[in-house]
């Protein structure tokens, strides 16, 4: 149990995927603009980023390794994440409306997030068990969140500063998200 | 080899066998309607219909049998474009446009302190009320500028808040997000204005600003249509009454009123229907229509405003809009 919130601390704040790993960039600076949107794709992004998780790590051990074929492991996981986005969003517009209008368009976009990838490759690399390879993708779309609401709620106060002409727009994002970076280089050595 | 070009085609046959089969089973149905409702609205998702999104409104337009005019950023064609689809007629609403009740730029009006804050009129009003001395004053700092879907405010180089008439559709949003509540929405057709909506004494708006209204009611005495009215100290305009005349404007003593760019028209009398009967003369309001009873009448192209008062009273129809107009008041008044 100690290891399970270990891993999950660890995820979220010491290696964050976002501030620590720099993936999933693209959403972060992308739908960083208002805080809702930006908790609007965090939700959206847990959802997918667990239950990918769960599904790749059975396909791992159920067909990839068996057969001998893990060099198809890209590939292949590409093909069951993308899979599952459509088919989540088709039974979330079937089942709830409200739900599907709250995620809007951001359920398709993660189809092409890297971090949703990145973290299924992880959980083969680290030879996680079933119940760790969950919590770890939990914890990874949680820290995920994590940075892109932080960071909205800065874009939004910069939003009406008085920022010099040359770092207007992404510019200041960007330094912003080193600075962010850097304040979670604080967090580490909190999990070994 | 094998092994591997099976399971990935397994693995594919598969999920695009479960991808099937859910968008069967849990197919939802969509109106054709909706979509082809939501192609010709524009798709900006400013929200002045009171929907979150373009979408929406096409759903609430189809579903729920809501006007299409409730879309304030289309125009009528779209309107009825969609009113076509729905096999209804459509009834059109009026269209507005927003306008800064304010005249007073930097140059014009006094201020109270220099500010140095957030660069937005909603912080700024959190210091005592913003920088300048009259707190009915536009702020020019753009907050309206920054929620506008449409592009259609600018912020002049005086400081103040001008509104692009020809962008600007009625959406409203400046308005609500407008701290000073100094935005207004007015019909596009009735382009006179007063710029100033301050209630405060004649000569406390005359400290603070060149161009406020200083509550003299010349217009209020001028305006052949009582459109004018005062409220407290300061006149107000209904636009229901006003024909846009545009007296006022010449008049105003301290330029707040104004036309947006419109060309005023001028009057002229056809010399051979005019009787010569008088009537013309006695109701022009600027007395800009001389000439001996039973003789033709000559209307003088300086003093006429254009309000056409004329063309309604005379019983010879020999009054008409000279065309082409050749100059605005607003130049004339300057």
């Amino acid at each position: 149990m100690v290891r399970l919130l270990l891993l999950i601390i660890g995820v979220v704040l010491v290696n964050n995927f976002v501030l620590t790993r720099f993936l999933g960039i693209c959403p972060f600076l992308g739908v960083s603009k208002r805080t809702e949107t930006a908790l609007g794709m965090g939700m959206a992004v847990i959802f997918v980023m667990t239950v990918a998780s769960i599904v790749t790590w059975i396909i791992q051990r159920a067909i990839l390794t068996p057969f001998g074929i893990e060099y198809l492991q890209t590939v292949t996981f590409i093909l069951v994440i993308a899979s599952l986005v459509q088919l989540v969003e088709m039974v979330i517009q079937k089942m709830s409306p409200v739900l599907y209008q709250a995620l809007g368009i951001y359920l398709p976009l993660i189809t092409t997030n890297c971090a949703v990838l990145g973290v299924a490759v992880l959980n083969i690399q680290r030879d996680f068990t079933f119940v760790e390879t969950a919590m770890f993708g939990f914890g990874a779309s949680l820290g995920f969140t994590l940075a892109l609401v932080l960071f909205s709620g800065l874009r939004e106060r910069i939003a009406l500063a008085d920022v010099p002409r040359v770092f207007q727009g992404t510019a200041i994002a960007l330094i912003t998200a080193g600075l962010l970076s850097l304040a979670f280089m604080g967090f580490s050595g909190l999990v070994k | 080899m094998l092994i591997a070009i099976f399971c990935l085609s397994g693995l594919g046959l598969l999920a695009s066998l479960g991808l099937g089969f859910v968008a069967k089973r849990f197919a939802v149905e969509v109106d054709p309607r909706v979509e082809a409702v939501e192609r010709l609205l524009h798709g900006i998702n400013c929200g002045a219909c009171g929907y979150p999104s373009c979408s929406q409104f096409a759903r609430a337009v189809v579903e729920q049998g809501v006007s299409a005019v409730g879309c304030v950023a289309c125009g009528e064609d779209t309107a009825m474009a969609i009113a076509e689809v729905m096999g209804v007629e459509a009834v059109l609403a009026e269209k507005k446009v927003a306008v800064v009740l304010c005249k007073g730029g930097r140059g014009e009006s006094a201020t109270k302190f220099s500010y140095r804050g957030v660069e937005d009129c909603k912080a700024a009003v959190i210091v005592s009320g913003g920088d300048k001395a009259c707190p009915y004053g536009c702020l020019g700092l753009g907050t309206c500028k920054r929620v506008c879907p449409f592009d259609a405010v600018v912020i002049s180089e005086n400081g103040l808040t001008v509104i692009d008439t020809e962008r600007c559709t009625g959406c409203g949003i400046c308005v609500k997000e407008c701290p000073k509540g100094v935005i207004q929405l007015v019909p596009a057709g009735k382009e006179v204005s007063i710029l100033c909506h301050s209630t405060e004494k004649g000569a406390e708006v005359r400290k603070k600003c060149e161009v406020g209204c200083i509550a003299c009611e010349t217009c209020v005495r001028v305006c052949p249509f009582d459109a004018i009215f005062m409220e407290g100290s300061l006149a107000v305009l209904d636009h229901e009454r006003c024909r846009v005349c545009g007296l006022c404007i010449v008049r105003c003593p301290t330029h707040t009123i104004e036309g947006r760019d419109r060309v005023f028209p001028r009057v002229e009398i056809m010399a051979d229907t005019c009787s010569g009967c008088g009537i013309c003369s006695m109701i022009c309001p600027v007395n800009a229509i001389e000439g001996e009873k039973k003789e033709v009448h000559q209307v003088s192209g300086e003093r006429c405003v254009g309000c056409l008062l004329c063309i309604d009273r005379c019983p010879k129809e020999a009054i008409r809009i000279k065309a082409p107009a050749d100059s605005t008041l607003g130049v004339a008044s300057q």
